[in-house]
């Protein structure tokens, strides 16, 4: 087979998998994330390797008409990962876990998430670093990371790089990983083989959506530039609060919904803020994310899953 | 003029009157000028003060936005939904300014010489 056809087949087995949900299941196998189904069906399909999961844009202490209960639903996403038979390797947290970086949103968030009972690993959206110094932020999440928040790890020979791009950002710009953090990405990746699977996390989405609403990074090309010999790199995002995706050659990007409130489809509402929908449909779309990495495979498979419908 | 009877005039204004006119108003009424915040957007984007006015910003998204001068002349707290920041601009100048958590929001204050 060749590459051009092994590509389309994997947008075609992406494109199946672009239906809403609570989560996403992440499934890597061999290196290139896919999507499984719901999460039942993902559980049955027995994954041997690194699953993990992905929540979102959490919004602790929101409670505008979107949802006025941010904290109601972040406890049933959680609720219904721990009802998941096989327990996840771990959760990562693409961001925006609080509204207004209060020290008693990141305590509910903290209590919330914990009972889930699984390590995460987070980064910061624009909504948790609006406090002074960064500080409350760095207290809970920022050991051991260099810069802004940004730092690597290795799970089942996978390398998973969570990076910022929400901090010190330039008026009329996007999102911003600026020098240092491009630099040390670079000196991160350096001697890691080229068959590594690499994961990149991130809050704002590291491809351009919709710039018009800021939803990109302004130097996002230069940190995939720096990732063009990895065989499978995959990218994920919240930011956004919905479910979209991408494959460009070797990398493929998603976003994951959010447990706390939707946001409009790009350019189909005067702006990007929370979206209110009735109250029957809130759950649908509302949701977290899981992924599973196969060994000896070359596909991740990532499953949005709503917390209803 | 009470900060209570200030809200009640900007949130009645709010009600149909156009943005300029809520502008020209609050000057009026109010020592200052005032810059609305409604769906990720500076209304008026550029207005024009004299030294030793004060401006207002007020954010009516259901999402914190900050005033953050681009020469870090000045910068609000986030500003979560109705709340509101002043500053007053004692040198003429022109002041670029945006939205530190949604940098695509932008806008402009120039300030000429005092009355």
């Amino acid at each position: 087979m060749t590459d051009h056809n092994d590509g389309v087949s994997r947008r075609k087995v992406l494109e199946c998998m672009t239906w809403a949900g609570t989560g996403v299941l992440w499934t890597i196998s061999g290196g290139v994330p896919h999507s499984l189904g719901l999460v039942d069906e993902a559980m049955a399909a027995d994954a041997k390797g690194l699953t993990f999961l992905q929540i979102s844009d959490s919004h602790m202490g929101f409670d505008k008409p979107a949802n006025p209960n941010a904290k109601g639903t972040l406890e049933e996403a959680i609720g219904r990962i721990k009802a998941i038979p096989t327990k996840p390797s771990f959760m990562i947290h693409t961001g925006d876990i609080t509204h207004l970086s209060k020290e008693s949103e990141f305590d509910d968030a903290e209590k919330i998430i914990s009972e889930a009972k699984l390590d995460v690993h987070y980064v910061p959206g624009e909504h948790d670093i609006i406090d002074p110094e960064i500080k409350l932020y760095k207290e809970r999440y920022g050991r051991g990371t260099k810069g802004s928040g940004y730092y690597s790890f290795d799970a089942n020979g996978v390398h998973f790089m969570g990076l910022v791009n929400v901090a010190n950002l330039k008026g009329g710009g996007m999102g911003s990983l600026g020098d240092e953090q491009l630099a040390w990405i670079e000196a991160d990746l350096k001697s890691r083989s080229a068959s590594t699977p690499i994961v990149v996390f991130a809050h704002i989405p590291l491809w351009s959506i919709y710039p018009a609403w800021g939803w990109g990074t302004d130097d996002s090309e230069r940190a995939l530039g720096t990732m063009k010999r990895f065989g499978s790199v995959t990218v994920l995002n919240g930011h956004i609060h919905q479910v979209m995706q991408k494959v460009e050659g070797n990398v493929t990007f998603h976003t994951a919904r959010s447990t706390a409130f939707p946001q409009p489809a790009p350019g189909t509402a005067p702006s990007a803020g929370p979206m209110k929908v009735p109250e029957d449909k809130l759950r649908t779309m509302l949701g977290t994310a899981s992924v599973t990495f196969k060994q000896g495979e070359q596909r991740l498979a990532i499953i949005d899953t709503p917390l209803q419908g | 003029m009470t900060r209570k009877m200030t809200i009640t005039l900007v949130r009645s204004m709010l009600a149909g009157m156009v943005v300029a006119a809520l502008a020209v108003a609050a000057s009026a009424e109010v020592p200052g000028f005032g810059v609305t915040i409604d769906n990720f957007t500076f209304a008026p984007q550029q207005i024009t003060v004299k030294a030793g006015d004060t401006v207002t910003w007020t954010n009516h998204d259901d999402i914190p936005h900050t005033v953050t001068s681009q020469t870090a002349i000045f910068k609000s707290k986030a500003l979560d939904t109705d709340d509101k920041f002043s500053f007053t601009f004692a040198t003429p100048g022109k002041y670029d300014y945006f939205c530190s958590l949604h940098p695509r929001m932008t806008g402009t204050i120039v300030v000429e010489a005092g009355k």
